[in-house]
């Protein structure tokens, strides 16, 4: 036993890797939250008008707010205060290309693996880069163009497509949703905006990568996807930030409005800075993503797959309102040394003929704690709703716990609602078998881990899947027994 | 190339070995024979390395090391390959990933090239026709929902793809029918040669009749209570265990 | 009136006339007045309003009864039950109507908790009042019940049947009981509890037991809810478990006004073994709610858990089962599996399984499915000749059964049967 705990030790000790920071020189709102600031953010971005009203109004609703506390996390009060709710890299001018953006800030993304030139853009995939509170840049965005699809910044997009922004936002969270959600609403600085036209395939994966630069910032970026009538696409979202002493507060939304026929896959590997071994420091990931399969026939896929943040708080759901809509959610939450995950996902089944599926598979070691919580609601005029979710949780070693708190609500008799969920460990036989092929215990660990998690990992495209793999096994290392 | 001396070990604090004395040759075949409980995959499990048995007394060495000092994947990337008496499932994980990851860490370990996707695939296409395995039950999940005898031809077919020097087939007879059992046996045969050696641990004489030993030793209570060749086995099965029992309660 | 003031009268009218003589009572008192009654905010009774069910059922400004008439026996006793029996009436034993066990020691818990050192001090000890309104006024307010202890390797032939019988033909009714079960070492005993009311005014019912199994004992206990509409009932059985004991508890409910039972097992040694079965036959505008716990704190213990309910009208049910598994209890085996089936269109289902484990070497699954019969099945009856109803009736019963079969004592089990058999095959 002592043997197999070493093992694990070893296994899930080693450190995060993006925890450099970048010298850019950089523009910042005061701290403190107040209507002043947000007129300050609303400035800045040379607003209309009616986003500046909407800010204020969401603004208004918060203060009146209290933060929920039924998470299973604890944490040290914040100090709303205390943020800085607006940071930017000081640039001249908005660049008008790739060839106009500071040096800098594409070696800072370059290092990441992302690669923003257009020499050695990953093939396939469209970036919008986000550092703080902006967009940094966005690739591909003319060849997208050319088939209708919208992929911008989200400030871009209030500017160039104001009554796509005007009726979609808010249309999925709307602003006093939740603390969280109220509080983005008010001071979000950017983010991506995606719109996919009528019977448009998008041919390649459109992705986001957020990185957090600056100290004592939080970060709140806003996503809006629409996909019209009979339209497809995948959306990929990765992130990281420095690693700091003090907590950073990352409090962002993510709208999906699908209509009929259309089919959105959103998929996540979120990797932002989850402390020391010691629970120092590490990014509060209080996040809101929602998709609304408002039109018949529309399908909308979450996978994530969550090793960073200190704390994660994030129920990516689906309202399934259009007939025969489906929505799934296959997530992969590993949690090591003093880390906390409250995640899951919500199904709200209300059109007819509504499926839902759910996979999660929760990994916890060290010191930290795993929760999945879910929500299967079938009302009343959703005949045959049909739902199965499978929740299985892992455990390395007896100072971590894992939690599974599924809400299944059902008020129309032709549903049909299936829920399993098992808790296990890395068996000692397992292991052994692994060690008598000749494999060694780092690797007969992430070998296992994998499996466990295949089915999640799957789901990734597969440039991500293989990033997705080694992520686990890094957050992974060191994990106590 | 095996030599063990005097080996007792326990488990749990109860005595299973009680001193014994084994030497191995290349390409030899030892066949260990004895009733149930009396430690034949207890001294199988001691020589591959598993952790919840004691060694209490005695020496192995294997290929002039001590080989109780290795850990379990030092002693398999130093040839011992153990084919499971109950092949362990891995969910999500193929048996070509799993064996893609050994067979490299087995070859880093003898100074080789590790193989790419194609050289390896290659490898394995010609070591699948060993044990007549379907490459699409290679695809899934380890050992998940094989039966018996998949199972146990899986176990032959990592043997061929790991070449050892010193294989342990403990119990691979269970479960398998007639024809499993031949095909099973038959890939045996064709990796046995003269630089390599093979325990056949196992309860009946006839997985014997296709894996012909050159030596059979009979445990009873922990200890090699009587050696002999093939013909041993033979006599075994006619008289049955109950044989040796009093033979050695008189003695 | 505001929603407060009528919340402070009702908390007013609860503790009427209660006498608050000791420490701990004390201390509940406090507690209750502190949490209040529970509102849809509490995630405890996030589906379950039974704050609301009081305020309908309860008249605000009229006093509660006491005293009362004893109905006829046939009206309330199990037939064809060969049992020893404790009856308590509006909330007071009658140990001249009580008939039991030589072996035992037995008597009524005001009695008990006066005389008996080791009664006061277990008291509260083991069913925690400080989280729960319900629980904690039942501590303060509680008046009699019954106090039972099985000695050391007592076998018991026949099963102690604790009847609650309510007279609320004068008026409402407040009936706020307490037990304390104690299996000495290597006991055996059967313990049922049924509730019975005659009258149409409210009868607010706050049952508690702490129910201790000392090392090796074995105890049967059976809750059977078969009531009038007119009963508002709140349960809590704790059970607490040493070393090698067994315990198989069954709750059945099929009848009532407004149901919520707590049943909360710690399994606070090794070997221990726990069964925990339930059944919920819901019609008409019923809302039942089981609430369970399962601690396992020591290692090496099993537990499973099943619960089945069948829901029709206008009912509501919830379920919400916890497993808990803390970081000493490894090899823990624990399961859990809920199933539902729901017959109209009204009926509504709530539930949540719910597992948190600190321990990493343990089996651990719960499972839950919602949904109506099986049509293959249907049909594979259907085309066998047997018509709709009947075949329905049939699967129903089948669905039924295997938590009847569970029922270990044959007299117990046939007395069930015949109830759930004349619920199911009169509907259609």
């Amino acid at each position: 036993m002592s043997k197999d705990n070493q093992i694990l030790e070893e296994f899930t000790s080693r450190e995060y890797e993006h925890g450099w920071t970048s010298d850019i020189e950089m523009e910042s709102a005061p701290k403190g939250l107040n209507e002043d600031i947000i007129r300050f953010i609303s400035a800045k971005k040379n607003e209309p008008d009616w986003l500046l009203e909407w800010r204020l109004k969401a603004y208004r609703q918060w203060t009146k707010m209290v933060e929920p506390k039924w998470p299973n996390v604890t944490y040290p009060e914040i100090n709303y205060q205390d943020i800085i709710y607006y940071a930017a890299p000081k640039q001249k001018a908005t660049p008008k290309s790739l060839e106009d953006v500071d040096p800098e800030l594409l070696k800072t993304f370059e290092r990441l693996g992302i690669s923003l030139t257009e020499q050695k853009r990953l093939t396939g995939v469209a970036v919008d880069a986000v550092l703080d509170s902006v967009s940094v840049a966005t690739t591909f965005k003319e060849k997208l163009a050319e088939l209708g699809i919208i992929f911008c910044s989200f400030s871009e997009a209030v500017r160039e497509h104001p009554e796509l922004v005007k009726k979609y936002l808010g249309s999925v969270v709307p602003m006093n949703d939740n603390y969280f959600a109220a509080l983005n609403s008010a001071v979000f600085s950017d983010g991506s905006f995606c719109y996919i036209p009528k019977g448009v395939r998008c041919p390649m994966e459109l992705s986001t990568y957020f990185r957090i630069n600056a100290a004592n910032t939080g970060q709140f970026e806003r996503t809006l996807i629409v996909a019209d009538e009979g339209s497809y696409v995948s959306y990929l979202e990765g992130c990281t930030a420095p690693q700091r002493d003090e907590n950073q507060l990352h409090a962002a939304v993510v709208e999906i409005y699908a209509m009929k026929d259309a089919h959105v896959k959103y998929s996540t590997v979120q990797n932002w800075y989850p402390g020391d071994k010691e629970g120092k420091g590490g990014i509060y990931n209080f996040v809101t993503k929602r998709a609304l399969c408002a039109g018949e026939n529309s399908k909308v896929s979450w996978t994530q797959v969550e090793t960073g943040s200190a704390i994660t708080w994030k129920y990516p759901s689906c309202i399934l309102k259009g007939d025969n809509s489906s929505g799934e959610f296959y997530s992969v939450a590993v949690t090591n040394n003093y880390q906390q995950a409250d995640t899951g996902t919500k199904m709200i089944h209300i059109g007819r003929n509504t499926k839902s599926r759910i996979v999660s598979k929760g990994i916890s070691a060290g010191h930290s704690q795993n929760s999945y919580r879910g929500q299967v609601h079938v009302l009343k005029r959703a005949e045959n709703a049909r739902n199965f979710s499978q929740c299985d949780s892992l455990l390395m070693g007896n100072t971590c716990g894992a939690h599974t708190f599924p809400y299944i609500d059902v008020e129309n008799n032709s549903a049909r609602v299936e829920h399993e969920a098992t808790t296990s460990k890395i068996g000692e036989d397992q292991i052994f078998y692994c060690l008598q092929r000749g494999i060694d215990e780092e690797s007969a660990v992430a070998l296992i881990v994998n499996g466990y998690a295949k089915e999640v990992l799957n789901q990734l495209p597969m440039e991500f899947a293989v990033e997705a793999q080694k992520l686990l096994a890094l957050t992974l290392e060191g994990s106590v027994g | 190339m095996l030599a063990i001396k005097n080996l007792s070990a326990q488990v749990n604090g109860k005595q299973i070995l009680n001193g014994i004395n084994l030497e191995v040759k290349a390409g030899e075949v030892h066949a260990i024979m004895g009733p149930n409980g009396s430690g034949k995959s207890t001294l199988a499990s001691v020589l591959a390395g598993r952790e919840e048995f004691e060694v209490t007394d005695g020496t192995v060495e294997y290929l002039g090391k001590n080989l109780l000092e290795l850990e379990p994947d030092e002693r398999a990337r130093e040839g011992i390959f153990l084919a499971f008496q109950y092949p362990v499932e891995i969910p999500g994980v193929s048996t070509i990933n799993f064996m893609k990851t050994a067979v490299n860490q087995v070859r880093e370990h003898r100074g080789l090239e590790t193989l790419d996707a194609v050289s390896f695939l290659g490898l394995m296409k010609e070591k699948m026709k060993l044990v007549e395995i379907d490459q699409s039950l290679l695809n899934r999940s380890l050992n998940e929902g094989f039966s018996g005898g998949e199972k146990k031809r899986n176990e032959i077919f990592q043997m061929a793809m790991l070449e050892p020097k010193l294989a342990i087939l403990d119990e691979t007879d269970s479960g398998l029918d007639i024809d499993a059992l031949k095909i099973v046996a038959n890939g045996v045969n064709k990796l046995r040669s003269k630089n390599n050696a093979i325990i056949v641990v196992t309860h009946y004489q006839r997985l014997l009749n296709y894996i012909v030993p050159d030596f059979v030793h009979v445990l009873y209570k922990g200890k090699i209570v009587k050696s002999g060749g093939k013909e041993l086995a033979l006599e075994l099965e006619a008289k049955g265990y109950d044989w040796i029992k009093s033979e050695v309660e008189v003695a | 009136m505001t929603n407060a003031s009528v919340h402070s009268e009702l908390l007013d009218l609860l503790t009427e006339a209660v006498l608050v003589q000791n420490e701990l009572r004390t201390e509940a008192m406090q507690v209750f007045r502190k949490l209040g009654l529970p509102g849809n905010k509490n995630e405890e009774y996030k589906h379950t309003p039974i704050t609301r069910a009081l305020e309908k059922g309860l008249q605000l400004r009229a006093s509660f009864v006491t005293g009362g008439a004893l109905p006829n026996e046939d009206q309330w006793k199990i037939s064809g039950l060969n049992a020893y029996h404790a009856v308590l009436l509006n909330g007071s034993l009658l140990p001249e109507k009580s008939f039991l066990p030589s072996q035992v020691t037995a008597m009524p818990m005001s009695k008990a908790s006066a005389n008996l050192q080791h009664v006061k001090d277990n008291m509260g000890t083991y069913a925690d009042f400080r989280n729960d309104a319900f629980a904690a006024w039942n501590t303060a307010a509680w008046s009699d019940g019954v106090y039972l202890e099985i000695p050391e390797a007592v076998k018991l032939d026949k099963p102690i049947v604790i009847y609650y019988l309510h007279d609320s033909q004068a008026g409402q009714v407040k009936s706020v009981t307490r037990n304390l079960v104690i299996s000495g070492r290597n006991s055996e005993a059967a313990i049922i509890e049924k509730w019975c009311t005659t009258g149409s005014n409210t009868v607010i019912s706050n049952t508690l037991s702490e129910i201790v199994l000392h090392e090796s004992a074995r105890l049967n206990h059976v809750v059977l809810q078969s009531d009038t509409d007119a009963h508002i009932q709140y349960l809590f059985n704790q059970f607490w478990q040493h070393s090698g004991s067994f315990l198989n508890s069954h709750v059945i409910t099929l009848d009532g006004g407004f149901i919520r039972n707590n049943t909360r097992v710690a399994l606070d040694g090794e070997n221990c073994e726990s069964h925990l079965y339930g059944l919920y036959l819901l019609h008409k505008n019923i809302i039942a709610d089981n609430h369970t716990v399962v601690d396992h704190r020591k290692p090496n213990s099993y537990s499973n858990e099943l619960y089945k309910g069948i829901l029709e009208d206008q009912a509501k049910g919830v379920f919400n089962g916890k497993i808990f598994v803390r970081p000493d209890a490894q090899k823990t085996n624990a399961f859990q599996s809920n199933r539902n089936i729901l017959l109209s269109d009204k009926a509504t289902i709530n539930t949540k399984p719910q597992l948190e484990i600190w321990a990493d070497d343990v089996k651990c699954s719960h499972g839950c499915t919602t949904g109506q019969l099986d049509e293959e099945a249907l049909f594979y009856l259907r085309s066998r000749g047997i018509n709709k109803d009947t075949a329905r009736a049939m699967m129903l019963y089948a669905f039924a059964s295997e938590l009847l079969d569970t029922v270990n004592d044959a007299e117990l089990k046939n007395y069930l049967d015949a109830l759930v058999s004349e619920r199911l095959h009169k509907n259609f």
